[in-house]
This record gives C-alpha cells, structure tokens and sequence, in this order.
C-alpha cells in the first residue's frame, strides 16, 4: 500500500446541494471522510441529515455537486451501483426483509458480491458458500440463534443488529449508517455501540447520530451540519469548544452531553 | 402491498415433515389431472375433457402470472396480451398454411419476448398503480391492433385447425392435446418452481419483500423485474398456443382486457406465489363460470359478487385453504 | 371543404375530450384522495346513460330525465360506497382492482337483464336539435356545442371548487398527504364519501350527456373506463389539471387520428393498404401517445408531489 493509499479520503463530497422547492436542504456540503475514520454527523432535527445520507447512498439525486467515492465520481450512479462500489448504508428506519429468515437476509448480501444473480436453477436457500459467510456474520452479531427466524418478527434490536450484519455482508469499503440508534433501549443500544466501536477499526464509518453520548464515544470525527451547511468539523473536543456550534445547536441534551 | 401472500410464512425453520406436506397438495393436482381422462371415460368423456384442457389452459396462463405478481410484485393488469400473441401466432400462420407446431411455437415465443421486452421496458419505468394501468393500455393497444387485422378476421376472428407434429395431425385427438397441455403445465410448473427458488427468484421476491433494501445492497430491481416481465410473457404465449389449439379459434376477445382480469381473479383464487394455486383458482374458475353459466344467462350477477367476497373473505387463496394453515 | 371538415373533427375531438375529462376528474380525485382504484367508475357512466335512457322515456322529457337521473347515479354510486369499496380503501391496489372488478361483471349483466341487450337510444331535446352555422359552410350539431359548453362548465366549476374553497383545499391536501388531513381532526370519512359521491355523479353526467348521440348499452363503460384510465395516467394521477389537459388532448389524438391516418399514410402508401394501415394504426394512437409520455415522464405531465 503506497502513503497516499492511507490517507487519501475514501469520500469526497464537493458542493453538493438539494432544494425541494424554495427550501434548501443541502446547502454546499463539502467533506472529505479518511480512510481510518469514523465520521459523526450531528445536528438538531432538521438540520438536512436524512435527506444528505440519502445524496450520499444515491436514494436521493443532487442538484449540484459532486461525490468521489475511493477517487471515482459517483455522482450520476444510482444506489444499487453504489453499493456494489462497496458504499452501504443502513436506514434511519429499520429496513430489513421482513417476510425472509434472518439467514436469507444476510446471505442475499452475499450473494449480491459473489458471481451472478441472473441464475435461474439451483436453490439459492441451500448453497453452502452464501449461507456460510451469513451464518458466521449472524453470529458475529449475536444472531446465530435467530438464523431461521422470519426476519419481521424480531425485536427492535435484533433488527437493528441484523441490519448491521447485512451491511457487513455487503463488503463495505465504507459504512454509512443513518441513526443505527434510533428507537432502541439502553441496553439495545450499549450493545448496538459496542458492535460499531468494533467496526470502525476495519471499515470506515460515517455516523448520522442524535445520541450525543454515543457520538462522543465513538467518532474520531465530528461535522455539524445546520440548516444544511457545515458549521464546523473537527475532532469531539475542537468541536466540543466551538462558539458557533454552542450558540447554534446547544441547548438541550447535547449541552449536558457536550460538557 | 403484499397482505394477502405473506400468509404463508413460518416463524421458526421449516422441518422435514412439514416440507413434505407442502409438497403432497401439487403432487395430488398433477396426479388427478393425469388420471382424469380415464376417469372421464365413465361419463360424457369429450366434454370433460375438453373442459379440463381449457382449464390447465388456464392454469398454465395464470401461473405466468403469478410469477409476476406473487413473486415480482408486478400487478400486471394486460397479461392477456401475452395469450393472444400466442392464439394469434397459430390463427396467422396457420391462415398461410404453416401448419407446423414447433414453427408456430417459436415465432409466438418470439413475439412473445420481443412485446414483453418492448412494453415492460416502459412500464417497468412507472410504479404501483401507474404500472397496473400501463400494462392495461398496452393489452387494450394490442387488442385494438387484432380488431383491426381484416385479413385475420378483425372482430370476428379466425377460425383454424389444429397444429401438426412433423406433417403429422396428432393434435387432432381431443386426448392428445389433453396430455400435451398436461406435460407443458407440468414442466412450466416444475421451471417456475426452480425459477422461483433460484438465486434469480430470490432476489425477486427480495425486491417483493423491500425495494430499497435490495437496492441498499447492489441489487438493481429494474433488470431482474424485467428479465421476469420477459419468461411471465413467453410462458403465457405457449398457452396461447395451447389454447389457440384447443378452441380451433382465435378472436380479439382473448386479448380483453375482461381477460386480463380473470387471470389476475385466478390467480388470487388459488392463492399468490403459490404457483400451483394457479391450477386450483383455474379448475375454480372455469368450473364456476360453466356451472353458472348452465344456470342462467345473466351468471355474471352472480359471478361479479362471488368475486367480491373472495377479496373481502378469502385471504390467502384456495391453497392454503386447502393446506390447513391460515 | 377539407378545412371546415377538419373545425368539425377538432370540435368532436374537444367534446370527446371533455366528455373524458368528466369521467377522469372522478377516477383521479378518488385515486388521489384515498388512493383507491376503482374500476367500477365507468359503469358508474353506463349507469348514468341508463338512468338518463329510463328516466326520458318514463316522463318524455329530456330535461325531467336528466334532473331525476344525477341524483340517482348518486344514489347508487353511494350504495357501492357503502356495500363495496368502504371496506377496500384499507385494503392493497391488487384487492381494490379485483373488487372492483367484480362489480362491473355484476352491473354489465343487470342493466342487460333490466333493460334488455338491445341498444337503447334517447332523443336529442326539441330545443338543443339541430345545427348552427359556425362558419361559412361550417354546420355543428348544436347538442354537440351544448355538450362542450357543459364539460367547459365543470371543468370551471370544479378548478373552482378545488382551488377556492375549505373542501377543495382539503381534497388537495389529501392528494399529497391524506395521513396529515385525518390528522387534522378533518372526518376523513365523511371527505372520502363527498370526493366518492362528487366523482359518481360527474360520470353518471357524463354517461347521461352522451346518451343522445352514442347508443345506451351493456359494457359502454368498459372502453371509457381505460381511456380514462389513460387521461390520468398521462396526466398524473391527481391531478385535475394534468386530467383537463390529458383529456383533450387523447380526445384530440383519437379523433383526428381517426381522421386522418389514413389520409396521411397515403402520402407514402397506396390508397388501400394507407386505409387498412391507417385504421389499424388510429386505435394505437393514444396508447403510443402514453408510452411516450410515460417514458420521459413515468409520474405523468402533472405528477402530484407525495
């Protein structure tokens, strides 16, 4: 591996924008995420989270702007293409299979990045070298249990947990996770942190999080995003003293949080 | 968008036991179709027979069907096209002399891929209901073209003699044909099931189950709904054929889109993504129409209400009716 | 000559249109309101034209016909409401368009065993009998006139009725976000069954308009139903704007199509195989029309924003 290879950003974004209507959500966004990083993006509710987590997987289409994903303009490549890139996100909220087992579930992720899916003989349920790779990341999770659950009837967090399996099972080259906490218990989600504190040492991570406590814990990065601009990036403690950040965005929990 | 077929999930793995039971109701169907014309022997055989023929017809057009809508979710509203492209391939070929089966076959498979390819490219672009009328409007497109073909019959339709085999009139016994419709219902049902189990059926009824989700993980719905559009479309013209066959007729009526909505009645009959309910909600129907139908002249009063109280009633179709497990 | 009998296919085009406009502004309020598909709206016009057929030859007035007709086709559009499609509009598209369905095979074969196969015809009304001269050598139908001014006029009323008033702001409110209206305390409810109510009478209107000029009988619904079907689709379903100007703009296409298809293939063709070509190519027109549209614009010209 060549220096460059080990710091040049894994993402890129350059000015990207999106109005719906007279409204601007994103705003000129420009952020570059490290190869090493776990990348928090925080901010109060309609700050335009969803909606850049959704230009950055290709749900949603940019106005303007660009997205260099590994070097490659992605810009104009729809979420599917993105994801075979290696770009895998999860949702804000759970999305999941539901009317598949938790195995078939993680093994489809599979099967998407291991030759062709255009096979029309042969019982895809039963071949070894998907179901394989998805049992060992099932337990990786904690799932192994689960594996021939139907996947709608899990509990909230065995279906956040199940998520992340499935985005692993995807071969990330970078994680993009979109409130992976949301609507979990304390215990669900000391559990749903102690997973990512994991992850973030193989694969980069960008976190969009409301729970300040977490994203202190984890990020080696945190950008704030307001009204869909960036007012500040930096480590938790350069972010943590910024003025603009205080006046813009304390005031309830992330305060108690934050000092 | 999927309440009725998702009856038939199970919470836990599926032990051995249970597989078997699943598979003892289509071996029971395809054993009472193969032994049906022997039974038939004892009563008024050549009605019977006939009317069964009609009915794997049917069941063999229906189960194309459910391909697309039990397992692709594609509510496709103008799968009759696909019947007529069939009877048609027959009617216009035969009309010029070309009486052989495996020509008249081909060219239906042919046409058949060419308008499923045409018009679900287009179609494949729009979602939900804007996908069930456009695939409406393209089986009235193709119906209003048959009205207009003078030379085959235009509103009246065509009448025709059965295909040949090598030279050979071997369809023109009623048995025959019974058999040969009976191996292609077998066969497009042993494919859909391989189809459906696949790595290609999966990811299917994945995107059945959760667009984005496939999506989220590289999968692109467009070409594998598409590539579905394409086999539902072919399967249905072979029973096009088939039916062009056994009715010695074609007219624009199969391509109506009255048709078109029977097929999808059929297929929430016997149960979605079932496949083989596509044989039961078949035999239902035709049953049903031809009893009624005995009864008085205005059956539809009838049958219209019947089909409503199956919507409002009767989740999860004839199959699982028949299976025990609601 | 060939001037003025072009004014008068323009016309039949425009009358056509509004006579489908008056059948899709029901089918897509509906849809848009409370995402229902209904089939069964254009037997809701057969319906219509029967009432208006019986409700004439009853009382031998046109004008008595039609005033007892509406109110009927309400009536009875409002006790499929209550029987039928109330307990579908929880249900999915596949359950709406089969229950529906239904109900057309029922209707179809009761008008057929209550007033007979046989077509049924209703004269045109003394005073609107007749035709004027709109030009030098321009002679119109003045019922036909009568009926462009009726579909203008409903048109109007409508695009007034949703833009400026409480009701219409709610049925727009609801195209684009029918949870927010319901959460609004608005009774859904009684919403659902005027926007149903308001539809089923625009297509009995429609249905006992044209019972003068086409002849009245079984399934003239059927091929109404998916030329409105494709007017919203084209238009974005909705929307009553995208309708009006979906809906001219197929009666258009449909009729001069038609018209002069074949006229027009003769240019490149030789006079029988242009007409043959021509009257197989006419019928297509529209649905070629909508192909295109859908290509470029797979929500429709005016797609409402969900």
């Amino acid at each position: 591996m060549t220096g460059d290879a080990l710091t040049a950003p894994v993402l890129r974004l350059t000015d990207l924008r999106k109005s719906y209507g007279a409204l601007r959500v994103t705003d000129g966004v420009s952020l570059a995420i490290g190869p090493r990083e776990l990348h928090a993006i925080i901010g109060p509710n309609g700050a335009g989270k969803t909606t850049l987590v959704h230009q950055i997987s290709g749900l949603a289409a940019s106005d303007s702007g660009r997205i260099e994903f590994y070097g490659e303009d992605i810009t104009a490549l729809p979420m599917d293409a993105r994801a075979r890139a290696g770009l895998v996100r999860s949702f804000q909220i759970v999305s999941i299979l539901p009317g598949f087992s938790a195995l078939e579930n993680v093994a489809l992720a599979v099967q998407a990045r291991s030759g062709s899916s255009f096979r029309f003989t042969g019982d895809a349920a039963a071949e070894p070298a998907l179901n394989d790779v998805a049992m060992t990341l099932l337990a990786r999770f904690g799932l192994a249990s689960r594996a021939g659950f139907t996947a709608g009837l899990l509990s909230h967090g065995e279906k956040r947990q199940l998520e992340l399996a499935i985005a692993m099972a995807a071969a990330p080259k970078l994680l993009l996770l979109d409130e992976p906490l949301a609507g979990t218990s304390h215990e669900e989600s000391s559990r749903v942190i102690a997973t990512l504190k994991e992850l973030k040492r193989e694969v980069p991570i960008i976190l969009v999080e409301h729970d300040m406590e977490a994203v202190f814990a984890l990020a080696d990065r945190v950008s704030v995003l307001v009204y869909g601009r960036i007012i500040a990036s930096g480590t938790p403690d350069e972010v943590r003293r910024d003025p603009e950040v205080r006046s813009a965005y304390l005031g309830d929990e992330a305060a108690e949080a934050m000092t | 968008m999927n309440e009725i077929a998702d009856r038939n999930l199970a919470v836990a793995p599926r032990p051995r036991a249970s597989r078997l039971r699943q598979a003892a109701l289509p071996v029971a169907i395809f054993a009472v179709l193969a032994l049906m014309p022997a039974a038939a022997h004892f009563g008024a055989s050549g009605y019977i027979l006939a009317l069964m023929t009609r009915t794997m017809i049917y069941g063999l057009a229906a189960m194309s069907l459910d391909l697309l809508i039990g397992c692709g979710a594609m509510i496709s509203f103008g799968h009759a096209a696909f019947l007529g492209i069939g009877a048609y391939a027959v009617g216009i070929l035969s009309s010029h002399g070309i009486d052989d089966v495996f020509i008249q076959l081909g060219a239906a498979l042919a046409v058949a891929a060419l308008f499923a390819l045409a018009t679900g490219a287009i179609s494949l672009r729009t979602h939900g209901v804007y996908f069930i009328m456009i695939t409406l409007a393209f089986g009235q497109m193709l119906y209003f073209l048959f009205t207009s073909l003078a030379a085959y019959g235009g509103d009246d339709g065509l009448s025709l003699s059965r295909s040949h085999v090598f030279g050979l009139p071997v369809l023109r016994s009623d048995l025959t044909l019974y058999y040969v419709a009976f191996a292609a219902l077998l066969g497009v049902y042993l494919a859909c099931r391989a189809i459906v189990a696949s790595r290609f059926g999966r990811v299917l009824r994945g995107i059945k189950d959760n667009p984005v989700r496939m999506q989220a993980i590289g999968f692109a719905p467009y070409r594998y709904q598409l590539t579905a559009y394409v086999v539902a479309g072919m399967i249905c013209a072979v029973a096009g054929v088939l039916l062009a066959n056994a009715s010695e007729f074609v007219s624009p009526a199969y391509v109506g889109w009255q048709r078109s909505g029977d097929l999808i009645f059929v297929v929430v009959l016997g149960g979605l993504g079932t496949l083989h309910g596509a044989i039961l909600g078949a035999a239902a129907f035709t049953l049903l129409a031809e009893f009624l139908s005995g009864l008085t002249e205005y059956w539809g009063m009838i049958f219209g209400p019947i089909l409503v109280v199956v919507v409002l009633f009767a989740r999860g179709g004839l199959a699982s009716l028949l299976r025990g497990t609601r | 000559m060939t001037l003025t009998l072009a004014l008068v296919q323009i016309l039949n085009g425009v009358q056509f249109g509004l006579i489908l406009f008056l059948i899709a502004a029901g089918l897509t309020i509906v849809f848009g309101v409370m995402d229902f598909i209904n089939l069964a709206h254009g037997v809701q016009y057969m319906v219509g034209a029967y009432l208006m057929a019986a409700f004439t030859a009853l009382t031998g007035s046109f004008w008595l016909g039609l005033v007892l007709a509406l109110p009927s086709a309400l009536l009875i559009g409002l006790i499929l409401e209550m029987l039928v499609f109330r307990h579908l509009y929880a249900r999915d598209h596949l359950a709406h368009v089969l229950a529906t369905f239904g109900v057309i095979i029922f209707l179809n074969q009761a008008v057929k065993l209550a007033f007979g196969a046989a077509p049924l015809s209703v004269p045109v009304p003394q005073a609107l009998a007749g035709a004027v001269t709109l030009a030098p050598g321009l002679l119109y139908p003045v019922y036909r006139l009568v009926m462009i001014g009726a579909g203008l006029l409903v048109g109007l009323l409508l695009y007034v009725t949703v833009n400026h008033t409480r009701l219409g702001m709610l049925v727009r409110a609801g195209a684009s976000n029918a949870p927010m209206v319901s959460a609004l305390g608005v009774n859904i409810r009684l919403l659902f069954t005027i926007v149903f109510g308001v539809g089923a009478m625009l297509a009995g209107f429609a249905g006992a308009m044209v019972a003068p000029i086409l002849s009245v009988e079984p399934g003239m619904g059927d091929n109404v139903l998916i030329l409105a079907f494709v007017v919203i689709v084209i238009g974005g379903i909705g929307s009553i704007r995208g309708a009006f100007i979906a809906a001219v703009l197929i009666g258009l296409t449909d009729t001069l199509g038609r018209f002069f298809a074949p006229t027009l293939l003769r240019a490149v063709l030789d006079p029988a195989a242009a007409s043959q070509t021509g009257r197989a190519l006419a019928p297509m027109l529209i649905y070629i029309l909508m192909a295109a549209v859908l290509f470029f614009r797979p929500t429709g010209l005016f797609p409402v924003r969900r």
